[in-house]
């Protein structure tokens, strides 16, 4: 044990966790009874149709080997691959979210700039930070009336706040003294927004980047479920309606580990800005 | 013949939060001619790091001018470099790349190996070479860290370089192996110098001449004491000059009760507040005897 370091322990202790929690989850989901087994009065009752319940692992492994060997087929609008759902969900995620940061990055620059500005701002942006983005989707639907183009808003309104809050929190924080630096050099204007503050607020603008994200793929599930077609988010529902368990838990697990790699994406761009002082 | 650079009736007043005004300096004058290295010495609160920002156009004064070269001080400007107290390196540079920032700015028709070569030979002037460039100031020491600023601000060739306190934070076998330094590159460059500091000796060490701050508020600057000790100076040696303690004395003499005793003196309108020279030269008979008398009492006691 003692030669293995931090990191390797830790995985292993993962590894272990997994296999007691998979175990212990297939021992508690009660075996369904062979027809075989049934009485002719069960039989009758009709209790030889298979029940509702939730899937044991070994039967969610066998749907993700399914699914996942052939993730793009298109049967249909009620049945098509996880792979093109998922990339539905990925469209829409990074549509919304790149308008918002194109709008959020700038804006909170320029509010960040003025300190005038930040408190003028300030209240709107409080306000409308806590309205959860689903409240909007009526709202959306109706006057955009297009159900695709609505989800994308509502990502967009939900990832807007934390890009534009940190962007106007780390422009606003840079110090003064590095301000200095570029003003004894005589940089203009964009000449220091450039090679100084942003920069220098790099860190903070991809943490709020990094927060956005991760409430665009929270909220991806939702709208999807309510303006429905396709998506991973209508893929659970629509497997709920089926009551098809097994696949709703293996899509809760993709929705996690796309949400994951969303994430590990942004902490790799974090880190490489990311400066000690 | 007004001196290169030249402070004329320079005042400061900030609100003092109370619906008053609070005057930190009031009419303050002097000047400090070409290739000079100039200390100014003081207690804290007496205004000293407003008219460093002042000159270094970071600040504007209440009233009076800053003339440099026949022109007036507006706003900060590459022909005045800064070192400042705490460095300011951009962090998430190297420490070649800080260099480079500054030479960029100087230069810009300049190709970057132009620019590259330039700084790497400011470096070595301050003995950073090698690997060592090519760290982030935050996996440097403090007194690497202050090099790097001095080798910024010489690079540039400022018409006037200003030192906020460059070694204020860094202990006192690292100050003195950087005074050294700055003693080196000052000699080759023949660059003029206004100097910050509240080290006595360093101020001796480092300066043709020390102007003495009286304490704030209406704060003024109340000596211009020359340093009659010749160059090329050195740490160990300059102590045995018998000009040495002489000037020390004096100085201590100033910061510890007379500084306090001219103090909180508003000035009438018109007075220029010009400072009094003294010059304490024990290997010269002629001078004054009427000046000596304080240094030599105090050599005697």
């Amino acid at each position: 044990m003692g030669t293995l370091s931090l990191n390797q322990r830790a995985a292993l202790l993962s590894v272990l966790m997994l296999v007691v929690g998979l175990l212990i989850w297939e021992a508690a989901i009660p075996a369904q009874k062979a027809v075989e087994e049934l009485t002719e009065y069960e039989i009758l009752t009709g209790a030889g149709a298979p029940k509702a319940g939730v899937p044991p692992p070994s039967q969610v492994f066998a749907k993700a080997w399914e699914q996942l060997s052939n993730p793009f087929y298109d049967a249909g609008p009620n049945d098509k691959g996880i792979g093109i759902q998922i990339g539905y969900s990925i469209y829409r995620v990074l549509t919304g979210y790149f308008l918002a940061a194109l709008i959020a990055i700038p804006f909170g620059f320029l509010i960040g700039m003025s300190q005038v500005a930040y408190k003028a701002f300030n209240p709107f942006i409080q306000v409308l930070r806590p309205i959860s983005p689903l409240a909007w989707m009526p709202l959306a639907l109706f006057i955009i009336g297009d159900s695709e183009a609505s989800a994308i808003f509502v990502i967009f309104i939900c990832s807007i706040w934390p890009m534009l809050i940190n962007t106007a929190f780390g422009v606003a924080g840079v110090r003064e003294d590095w301000v200095n630096v570029a003003r004894t050099h005589e940089l203009g204007p964009i000449k220091t927004a450039f090679t100084v503050i942003l920069p220098a607020a790099a860190p903070t603008i991809l943490t709020g980047m990094r927060i956005s994200i991760g409430i665009a793929w929270l909220v991806i599930v939702a709208a999807e479920m309510l303006v429905g077609g396709t998506g991973i988010g209508y893929y659970v529902w629509n497997e709920w309606n089926n009551l098809d368990l097994t696949s709703v838990v293996f899509s809760i697990l993709v929705i996690g580990v796309v949400g994951m790699l969303l994430d590990a994406m942004f902490g790799v761009l974090q880190r490489r800005v990311t400066y000690a002082e | 013949m007004k001196p290169y650079l030249s402070i004329e009736k320079l005042t400061q007043r900030f609100p003092d939060g109370a619906g008053g005004e609070l005057t930190v300096f009031e009419n303050a004058s002097f000047g400090v001619e070409k290739g000079e290295f100039v200390v100014i010495l003081g207690h804290s609160g007496c205004g000293k790091s407003t008219i460093m920002n002042i000159l270094a156009g970071l600040a504007d004064p209440t009233s009076g001018a800053v003339i440099m070269d026949g022109q007036e001080v507006k706003g900060p400007s590459l022909d005045r470099g800064v070192v400042f107290q705490n460095y300011s390196l951009l962090p998430w540079l190297t420490t070649l790349k800080n260099v480079m920032f500054g030479v960029k700015a100087r230069h810009p028709e300049w190709t970057k190996s132009q620019v590259e070569e330039h700084a790497t030979k400011f470096l070595a002037m301050v003995g950073l070479e090698g690997d060592v460039i090519h760290r982030k100031p935050s996996q440097l020491s403090g007194g690497m860290r202050q090099r790097v600023s001095i080798a910024r601000a010489f690079a540039n060739h400022p018409k006037l370089l200003l030192l906020d306190e460059p070694f204020g934070a860094l202990d006192a076998l690292t100050r003195g192996t950087i005074q050294d330094e700055l003693l080196k590159i000052w000699g080759q460059m023949e660059q003029t110098v206004f100097m910050i500091t509240h080290d006595i000796d360093e101020a001796i060490l480092l300066a043709d001449r020390i102007l003495l701050m009286t304490n704030g508020p209406n704060a003024r600057v109340a000596e211009s004491v020359e340093i009659t000790i010749p160059r090329p100076r050195n740490r160990t040696e300059i102590v045995e000059h018998p000009n040495y303690y002489a000037i020390r004395n004096h100085l201590v003499q100033f910061l510890g009760k007379r500084s306090k005793e001219l103090a909180g003196q508003p000035t009438e309108a018109g007075q220029t507040n010009a400072p009094e020279t003294v010059r304490i030269d024990l290997a010269d008979p002629a001078e004054d005897p009427e000046d000596k008398r304080p240094a030599l009492k105090a050599v005697n006691s």
